[in-house]
């Protein structure tokens, strides 16, 4: 039923880049092998209670 | 001194007796057919002078009001006993047609804009007065955002922030039109739909940027940035435009897809919706639904001069007003006893003050003050909460039969 795994796109934070990570890939940077990279914000549609 | 003391006990007495003369006009009446009634020996007794037909002074004092002395309130309960005043030959059991004939509703104030009011009721308890309250303040349906779906927020607000926010929006629509949503799937009779879609443009200063203004913001380097307000919501009579992601990856079927919120019809021709009058209205100062009733401040002596300059200042309501008399004098009045909020500064600063000023509420009368949101007046939000609260008694009924 689930749809198979997307490549997930993550930004370097160093040096801003795009990278594309598949499960079990090294977290880490292509271009400039910085360690911390940060998750794109979903492009689904997210609810929340108005509360 | 003791002229003063003298003076001082007479007024109050004077104030107390014709306070408890109006107080029981009603049951005086009653009072005298039940004797008569019974005849005989004790009818005899009853016509003699010196037997007290009602309550004394004090005592009807007690039971009609609360008094708001300088270390705390007393004779706060209401007397519900029937055989309370057994001993002086009262009835104090609660008759309907009595509540009747003494139930009052009296409207004060009625805002130019219908949407705010401010009402009496008088000669109701307590528990039912509150019990319109907290049914006005909890259980009258209003309509509010409840469900927020967020495609993209670039914002400095949060999603949950955000959506707690457009949350607070009061909407101007009547809810007696809809049902309650619950769990049940979104449709055109439970549900109505919103869209917020602003943007702020970068380059707003390079387009608009020709007053003086505009071109001082752009030397400080002030990031563009927008204000977004309750009118920026706009209305989709014809239901989300959001598509349920399952349809959407579906290859393109020639049915319609299907969205968040599913209208079987377009809520356009709801009159209500016509203008989309959503919006915020600028609160009073203070809004109390309901307050113990008026502000009935008793000067127990007369106060003049000077020192009715210093009471005139002390209550930052301004209940005291100050009248000339003979002579160049000037003596204090009580001429708002409606605003007192009973902070009790006028009592405070000694013993001197204390017993010159007394403080008392009625206990059966209520001052509501109603301010409305939009959707609905405030005539019709009191009378869903009476809907609302005879359909509770019902329910207990129903249940106890």
């Amino acid at each position: 039923m689930d749809p198979p795994p997307e490549q997930v796109n993550y930004i370097c934070g160093d040096c801003g880049m795009e990278n594309t990570l598949k499960p079990g890939d090294v977290i880490q940077c292509r271009e400039c092998g910085y360690r911390i990279l940060y998750k794109k914000r979903t492009r689904r549609i997210v609810q929340y209670e108005a509360r | 001194m003791a002229k003063k003391d003298q003076r001082m006990s007479e007024t109050e007495t004077e104030e107390e007796e014709t306070e408890a003369e109006s107080m029981s006009e009603s049951e005086s009446g009653s009072e005298e057919q039940k004797q008569e009634s019974k005849g005989g020996g004790i009818d005899y007794i009853m016509s003699l002078p010196d037997v007290p037909r009602n309550l004394p002074p004090h005592v009807e004092l007690q039971r009609t009001r609360v008094f708001a002395n300088i270390d705390a309130p007393t004779h706060t309960d209401s007397i519900q006993y029937s055989g309370a005043f057994v001993s002086v030959g009262l009835d104090n059991s609660f008759r309907l047609d009595q509540f009747r004939n003494n139930f009052r509703v009296e409207v004060i104030r009625f805002s130019d804009d219908g949407m705010d009011m401010e009402f009496d009721m008088i000669g109701i308890d307590p528990a039912l007065a509150n019990a319109f309250r907290r049914i006005l303040i909890a259980e009258v349906p209003t309509m509010a955002i409840e469900k927020v779906f967020i495609a993209n927020n670039t914002s400095l607000i949060q999603d949950e922030v955000l959506a707690h926010r457009l949350g607070l929006i009061p909407i101007s629509i009547d809810p007696r039109l809809f049902e309650y949503a619950e769990n049940n799937a979104p449709n055109e009779r439970n549900t109505i739909v919103f869209k917020l879609h602003v943007q702020c443009a970068k380059d707003v200063e390079e387009e608009k940027g020709q007053s003086k203004k505009k071109e001082k913001e752009k030397e400080k380097k002030v990031p563009p940035r927008i204000t977004v307000k309750a009118k920026d919501l706009k209305w989709l009579p014809k239901g989300s435009e959001f598509y349920l992601e399952s349809e959407d990856s579906n290859s393109n079927s020639t049915s319609k897809l299907k969205t968040y919120t599913s209208f079987t019809c377009s809520q356009d021709s709801l009159p209500e919706f016509s203008n989309n009058k959503i919006g915020f209205k600028e609160p009073l100062d203070d809004i109390n639904i309901a307050r113990l009733g008026p502000g009935q401040v008793v000067l127990l002596e007369e106060i003049e001069d000077e020192d009715a300059e210093t009471l005139k200042k002390k209550c930052p309501v301004g209940v005291f007003d100050i009248e000339d008399i003979a002579n160049g004098r000037k003596r204090l009045t009580v001429a708002q006893p409606r605003a007192c909020t009973l902070c009790r500064e006028c009592i405070r600063g000694g013993e001197e003050w204390e017993k010159r000023v007394s403080l008392r509420r009625v206990k059966d009368h209520f001052i509501f003050t109603i301010e409305s949101t939009g959707a609905l007046p405030p005539e019709v939000l009191f009378t869903e909460a009476v809907k609302i609260l005879e359909s509770k008694c019902e329910r207990v009924i129903s249940e106890l039969s």
